[in-house]
């Protein structure tokens, strides 16, 4: 007895689960990286462009930094930031990071989107009213 | 090969491993190598090498129908028969290998002999049973979470697991939240690694082929949970990457970190080492004669493509022997 | 040397040596191994190498190339069993087997745990047949074959006694059996088999049973019995020897006709054949149900086993009983009809007394005696009276191949609680598909090897002890052969006072005959309760 049909469907079985993400992808082209938006007119204001700490730091860090933000403002009662740089900020989700982006839809969203990153901002947070949103 | 040797040497190679992936990328620059060209060498290496081991064992018939019976077989109609643990029926036995490949049935039995004086007990021993399903959910789990760096859109089913995967909302060291995988798995790992380092009879039949797959999850594990808790990568970046190696795209974007090429170099060892090595239980144990055959020779015949004839002792050749002695017992004769 | 008291050899030493297992030479320890198989037992077979050998010899008298010779054999298996390659490959040492083996138990020698008893063989298949091994050897767990290895995979060989206890717990259900069997057939191409298999398979290749008894002498034995029953119970029971035309074959271990424990439980069989007038002959040429062949090769199996039916053709039979034994059962449960089937010479086995089909049994058509016995008092067809056994306090020794090669577990308790008013189970973890080994399996159960007999048979004899110090039981009922003539001298060295009885003997105890005078002893001769000499 060799079974070769149930071994033949193994190996279908196998193929199907190990390649899944190629096939699932197949025929479609790699979707373009996303980028982020900062044409804000806030951001668009603003003489010099920068963040509350460089963009590198920003880009891998600021969920890390979201999270202190929230500890120190609702568990600590602090509500000054001073960042790297000596600059003093108002320790706030709403009024002081999306004051720049102020389009979540353009700028969280895209890379959130992308890496299905669902962060939990706006299980608290009222989610910002953009143009166009209803 | 001593114990200490068997140990070190795989976590060694580990190490080595770690290194020339460190070093490859961040003083040699090889990132088109580690990141592309392994990773797609390891994955061919990976699916040729485990149909290979497919065909190997299926071009090997069952000559006889061995199952190891675990309960009350299929007998006179009033015995209740126990149909999972000794199966008459092709479905019995499917049943059979679902509970065996899903809930590792057979571990459950496990017990602790032990020895007082002269009384033997046998006592519960689940331990190894509750790490190996701790151990092999978690990495499955935490192959599936990884699909949302490989698929474009993310499936509901992906974002789902990783939710659920990070129900607790424990924060480490800051964001991102804990993966109750990332734990378990890195425990049940450090526990199978434990015990064989722990238990002298489980020190001495283990051998480098069961200390370096430990060690190399191990890293792989490690590696990954520093970079989502300690040590952050661009996560687009990864994305990046991973669609462009699915595509058949390949290209190399800025600034994704050395930490993800060690731990994509790890990874890509283990795809490779694989089919080589007992890891290939996970398909060998589907062809398990002793689990997935029913037990029913009796009522239905097996066939073995490779039955001969054999040189039997006739009839005729005992009773030529032993006539005389047959007819002075009368006992009947087929020559007089 | 006998062997030391037992309260010296159950302190037991689990801790491996310093050295590991590839570094630490196997050393061949007398009492614990069978003579080697003498030269003529291999001739009468035409097996190769027969020659005048003894184990204690430095030098085994091997041929030439025998090297040669092991691993071609050894890669013509792996290509012609599944599960040979899938037991060499995917061994993941987790060691849940380890404690599980009867003899690593009683023994304490690491090599007896059944993933080092595989391993053994797997570190010369991967040093040969794998390119890791080819490339890395140690590293890769692989090792040559050198004589001192040939030497330590006989030794472990022929300490292995394919109970499948092992693979009840494994993961992957590798089975050590299996592993034991291929290896057991490699060193029989080199004429390394033990006297005690070697011995029996000659005798059952000419006389037709492992005993070497001859047509006459069986048909004397079997007289001995009617009379001994006449004495007993008052009927003369009748038997035939190569009757043609009967409905059934009987077949049966033929240490029953020799082992005195057997004696009475083949006694049993007689009794029940009579009272509901079977119309069944027992076969000189097929006088062996058991098949030492199996302990030799798989081929050699065949050859012994092919007389049943090619008896049962010649007799005109329409189907086929067989009696109390193990592994017999775990061939004919799980080979026959592989190496002979179809069989649409016999019928589909049916009682004649009950009408029950044996749905079972359908395709080979043959029954075990269990079945058909619990069948018969299910429907109420025999009459019993079970105080006949009530000096006796019994508990079940499920045999290994019946329980984990068949699953026959309800039919001997189903006819135990017929027979007798006392009956209790053994811890579970010893019982059932659970089931201790006798310690003294496939072919192991000589005299020369009682150390490892007695300490194999630890883990039964302690489960023994535990409901003869809890019940008071006295009695330890079987299906084997094997059992009755091993276990009772486990018995007197382990659990002295119990005594070690055929399930037919309990059956031919309390089985009330038509026209019987009124019996004062049991089938042993010893009184029934209430009847001893006051």
């Amino acid at each position: 007895m060799y079974d070769g049909w149930k071994i033949i469907i193994g190996i279908i079985i196998f193929l199907g689960i190990a390649t899944f993400p190629i096939l699932y992808d197949l025929g479609k082209a790699a979707p373009p990286p996303p980028e982020p938006k900062i044409d804000t007119p806030e951001i668009k204001k603003m003489v010099e462009k920068k963040c509350v700490e460089p963009k590198s730091l920003m880009k891998i860090e600021h969920m890390v930094m979201l999270k202190d933000w929230r500890d120190w403002y609702v568990r600590e009662g602090r509500s000054i930031y001073i960042a790297a740089d000596g600059k003093q900020y108002n320790i706030s989700l709403s009024n002081t990071c999306m004051k720049c982006h102020s389009n979540k839809k353009d700028f969280c969203d895209k890379c959130h989107n992308y890496a299905a990153v669902v962060p939990y901002c706006w299980d608290c947070h009222i989610e910002p009213k953009e143009e166009g949103q209803l | 090969m001593s114990f200490g040797l068997s140990l070190w040497l795989s976590f060694f190679a580990v190490a080595v491993l770690v290194l020339v992936a460190l070093f490859g990328v961040e003083a040699a620059h090889l990132n088109y190598l580690f990141g592309v060209i392994i990773p797609y060498a390891a994955f061919a290496i990976f699916i040729v090498g485990i149909i290979y081991r497919f065909l190997k064992w299926a071009a090997r018939p069952v000559p006889f129908r061995i199952p190891t019976t675990a309960g009350q077989g299929k007998s006179l109609p009033w015995i209740k028969q126990n149909k999972i643990d000794n199966p008459s029926t092709a479905l019995g036995a499917f049943v059979r290998m679902i509970f065996e490949v899903l809930l590792f049935r057979s571990l459950f039995r496990n017990t602790r002999t032990e020895l007082r004086g002269p009384i033997l007990s046998y006592a519960s021993a689940k331990w190894l049973w509750i790490a190996a399903l701790a151990f092999h959910y978690s990495f499955l789990i935490i192959l599936i979470r990884h699909l949302r760096l490989f698929i474009e859109p993310v499936p509901f089913l992906v974002k789902t697991v990783e939710k659920l995967d990070s129900f607790f909302q424990i924060h480490l060291l800051g964001a991102p939240l804990l993966y109750i995988t990332n734990v378990a798995l890195l425990a049940a790992v450090t526990y199978l690694l434990l015990r064989r380092v722990v238990i002298p009879t489980l020190r001495y039949i283990s051998l480098p082929a069961d200390y370096f797959p430990l060690f190399l999850i191990l890293s792989i594990g490690i590696t990954g949970a520093l970079m989502r808790y300690f040590y952050k990568v661009n996560v687009v970046g990864i994305k990046e990457l991973a669609m462009g190696l699915i595509n058949f795209s390949p290209k190399i974007p800025e600034g994704i970190g050395v930490l993800f090429y060690i731990h994509l170099f790890l990874v890509s060892t283990l795809f490779a080492y694989f089919p080589f090595s007992k890891l290939t239980h996970m398909v060998g144990v589907f062809l398990s004669p002793t689990r997935n055959l029913a037990n029913n020779n009796r009522a239905v015949r097996h066939v073995n493509p490779w039955n001969y004839p054999v040189k039997v002792h006739t009839y005729e050749e005992y009773e030529d022997e032993f006539r005389e002695f047959m007819k002075d017992a009368g006992i009947p004769v087929e020559k007089e | 040397m006998a062997v030391q008291k037992p309260e010296e050899l159950s302190k037991i030493d689990y801790k491996p040596p310093k050295t590991s297992w590839m570094d630490t030479p196997a050393e061949l320890r007398k009492d614990m191994f069978c003579w080697g198989n003498k030269e003529k037992s291999l001739k009468t077979v035409g097996f190769p190498n027969a020659r005048a050998w003894s184990v204690a010899d430095e030098d085994w008298k091997l041929p030439e190339n025998w090297k040669e010779i092991f691993l071609e054999g050894l890669k013509e298996r792996l290509s012609k069993y599944r599960s040979f390659q899938l037991f060499m490959d995917i061994c993941v040492r987790c060691g849940a087997c380890a404690d599980k083996c009867h003899f690593f138990i009683g023994g304490g020698d690491p090599k007896n745990m059944p993933v080092l008893r595989a391993e053994l063989l797997r570190s010369i298949y991967r040093n040969y047949f794998t390119t890791s091994g080819k490339m890395l050897g140690k590293v890769a767990g692989a090792r040559e074959l050198t004589y001192n290895v040939l030497k330590e995979l006989w030794y472990y060989a022929y300490q292995c006694t394919e109970c499948r206890r092992c693979s009840l717990f494994c993961p992957y259900g590798i089975d050590t059996a299996e592993v034991t069997i291929l290896v057991r057939e490699l060193l029989n191409l080199l004429g390394l088999n033990i006297e005690w298999i070697a011995g029996p398979v000659a005798n059952c290749w000419r006389t037709g049973n492992h005993m070497g008894l001859l047509p006459h002498t069986l048909r004397d034995t079997v007289d001995s019995f009617q009379a001994d029953l006449e004495t007993i119970t008052g009927v003369k029971v009748d038997y035939s020897f190569n009757r043609k035309g009967a409905e059934i074959l009987f077949v049966n271990p033929s240490g029953e006709f020799f082992d005195p424990v057997g004696n009475i439980t083949f006694m049993g069989y007689m009794l029940l054949f009579h009272e509901i007038g079977l119309d069944v002959t027992l076969s000189t040429y097929v006088s062996e149900g058991g098949n030492f062949g199996f302990f030799t090769s798989n081929e050699m199996a065949k050859r012994l086993h092919s007389k049943v039916y090619a008896e049962a053709k010649r007799l005109k039979v329409k189907w086929i009983i067989g009696g109390e034994c193990g592994h017999m059962w775990r061939v004919w449960h799980q080979y026959h009809n592989t190496w002979y089937g179809p069989v649409d010479f016999l019928k589909e086995p049916v009682s004649p007394i009950t009408g029950t089909k044996f749905e079972n049994a359908k395709s080979n058509k043959i029954v075990h005696i269990c079945e058909f016995t619990a069948d018969l008092i299910k429907h109420g067809k025999i009459k019993l009276d079970p105080s006949r056994n009530d000096n006796y306090k019994v508990t079940l020794h499920d045999s290994c191949n019946v329980s984990r090669g068949m699953g026959m577990l309800e039919e001997p308790r189903d006819i135990i609680k017929s027979v007798c008013n006392n009956f209790y189970e053994m811890p579970p973890n010893t019982i059932r598909e659970n089931t201790f080994c006798c310690g003294s399996g496939s072919g192991l159960n000589a005299s020369e090897n009682m150390e490892l007999r007695m300490r194999g048979g630890l883990p039964r004899a302690n489960a023994v002890n535990y409901v003869r110090d809890k019940f008071g039981v006295n009695t330890l009922a079987n299906i084997c052969q094997i059992d009755r003539a091993a276990l009772q001298a486990l018995m007197n060295y382990w659990a002295p006072d119990v005594v070690v009885r055929g399930v037919h003997e309990l059956v031919g105890n309390a089985l009330v005959l038509k026209g019987e005078k009124e019996r004062t002893t049991d089938l042993r001769g010893e009184p029934l309760p209430g009847k001893e000499a006051k």
